[in-house]
């Protein structure tokens, strides 16, 4: 699944930091177009590697550039699969909330290696909402900060107007808070949920 | 709330695609899910053998045939609009007439396997499937597998050009399971870079073309099979055979430095060759031009001036006419580069 990730990463940065620096971070870890192959099986430091340099070069702490990626995958075109098979999750995005528990085995069902953390969501009271992700199974991607990125996108998507952060991490899981203010702020943009799989 | 009423409600919650008919067959309620699918139509008062044609377990005309069918799984085409299958289930309601008009029936429908084409065709959403209904996660495990698929055919796309592309680099020709030029090329080098001294054979099918242009290219790899096979009998384990042309063979000799012991050899080569190849119906008779040489190679010497001295042999040797062998008296030493354009070592011996 790294080469999933890697993947996810390499046209993350391509379309956000352009092809100069994508091709400078390749060569300076000496990766092959292999490191790339979603269904091949990639050493997890390859990611690790991948991201640091990646922080390093563009000036950003990993957690804020892996919350990037994450708002990337669910709102940018070149990504709409991942959009989609989210959307399928739930009707409105209190109803997605609540099949983020799910996530894990659905991610399964579409790659069997898929193996994503743990996540556990607590109603804390009437609009608020606690998230905690398992620490990662994989090496050098922590889901958290993804999640984070792809929960904002998501909102948006659904046209739910909330505020969601990172509410710190210990050695067992991290923490996320999702405050929903409005659910039905905005139209949201639209979901044909028989559009038929998305052909790049 | 009526009792009527209360299922009405319940059954448009848990079975969005149900109808209530009543003993005339005429529809009193259908669920919201079921209401969209019959839209434009209004659903209510239609009778339900017009709205839906009964294809299984046989066909239906009347009310009372519908109500015969309970528990049986029911095919039903849709009479409207994308004329979809669905699949069904009917259940009487109850003879005291509590839960609505006696006669009556209740009829839970789903589009079974045709419910992609249905979501697109009704436009519907998750909010359209009861909550339990796995549609949703079908659909989805869909659209995942598909979005796995095109990837993974994309993947074997890319496997595919790397696989000829490493095909090519490869040191074997496909035909013949001998050694390609590429691998000659580099057994040569190392001859050379080892400064070891070895005799090569240049070998060039004689016939060949015939057999190949009057009984087709089948029996033109018969033979070229059979031909590399009776080579690799004769010659010894650490000798280097390779296929380097359509009908031509190069083999390179480690450590042979005697014109006799190599004259043997292309003898025994030459007729080997011309032993008869039967492909079953009709036995093909082809035989070989030998040119050899013997030398032995400095690191910078140019690989292709002792080819170039085989060849000029190998030329004689058909020249000289078919089954021949011809060997170069080489240089005592070396192959240097000039040795290419000067004619040089040219006295030959034909056998």
């Amino acid at each position: 699944m790294n080469g999933l990730i890697n993947r996810a990463l390499d046209w993350f940065v391509r379309d956000t930091f352009g092809e100069a620096l994508r091709r400078g971070l390749v060569e300076a870890l000496s990766l092959g177009e292999a490191a790339f192959e979603p269904l091949m099986p990639c050493a997890p430091d390859v990611t690790e590697r991948l991201l640091a340099a990646l922080a390093e070069r563009v000036g950003r702490a990993p957690e804020e550039v892996l919350e990037d990626l994450g708002t990337y995958l669910v709102s940018q075109p070149r990504t709409e699969a991942v959009r989609r098979l989210l959307r399928f999750g739930g009707v409105d995005f209190i109803d997605f909330l609540h099949s983020l528990e799910d996530l894990p085995d659905r991610a399964r069902l579409a790659m069997p290696d898929f193996a994503l953390s743990e996540i556990r969501l607590h109603p804390e009271m009437p609009g608020l909402y606690r998230i905690e992700v398992g620490a990662c199974p994989l090496a050098g991607v922590a889901l958290g900060p993804v999640l984070v990125g792809m929960l904002r996108a998501m909102a948006d998507d659904y046209g739910a107007l909330v505020l969601i952060g990172s509410r710190g991490a210990d050695a067992r899981c991290e923490v996320i808070e999702v405050r929903l203010l409005d659910a039905a702020f905005a139209h949201g943009r639209a979901f044909d949920l028989g559009a038929g799989p998305v052909v790049r | 709330m009526t009792a009527v009423a209360a299922l009405d409600a319940m059954l448009a919650r848990l079975c969005p695609m149900f109808a209530l008919v009543g003993p005339t067959g005429h529809v009193l309620a259908v669920g919201p899910t079921l209401a969209r699918v019959l839209a434009p139509r209004e659903g209510i008062g239609a009778r339900f053998l017009e709205l839906f044609e009964v294809l299984r377990p046989q066909s239906v005309e009347t009310m009372a045939g519908l109500a015969a069918l309970e528990g049986a799984r029911l095919r039903l085409r849709s009479r409207t609009g994308a004329s979809h299958v669905l699949k069904g289930v009917v259940c009487r309601l109850p003879e005291d007439g509590s839960l609505g008009p006696v006669g009556g029936v209740v009829l839970n429908l789903s589009f079974g396997i045709s419910v992609v084409e249905a979501v697109r065709d009704y436009a519907l959403t998750g909010a359209d499937f009861a909550a339990t209904d796995p549609t949703t996660e079908m659909l989805y495990l869909l659209e995942a597998k598909s979005v796995a698929m095109e990837e993974s055919r994309r993947l074997n796309h890319r496997l595919e050009g790397a696989r000829q592309a490493a095909q090519e680099q490869a040191l074997t020709d496909p035909l013949t399971g001998l050694r390609n030029r590429r691998a000659f090329d580099l057994a040569l080098a190392r001859f050379r870079d080892a400064n070891q001294p070895f005799a090569l054979l240049h070998v060039d099918l004689d016939h060949f073309k015939q057999v190949n242009d009057t009984h087709g290219h089948a029996a033109g790899d018969l033979v070229l099979r059979v031909a590399a096979r009776r080579m690799l009998a004769v010659v010894r384990v650490d000798d280097v055979i390779a296929r380097v042309g359509g009908d031509e063979f190069v083999l390179l000799f480690p450590g042979m430095e005697d014109a006799a012991d190599l004259d043997l050899v292309a003898r025994r080569l030459i007729s080997a060759i011309e032993e008869p190849v039967s492909d079953g119906t009709r036995c093909h008779r082809v035989s070989a031009s030998i040119g050899g040489t013997l030398g032995r190679m400095r690191a910078g010497d140019d690989a292709e001036a002792i080819m170039a001295v085989a060849d000029r042999a190998l030329y004689a040797a058909k020249e000289a006419g078919r089954g021949r062998f011809v060997i170069a008296t080489a240089p005592p030493v070396a192959f240097p580069a000039a040795a290419r354009n000067d004619g040089q070592g040219a006295a030959m011996r034909s056998r």
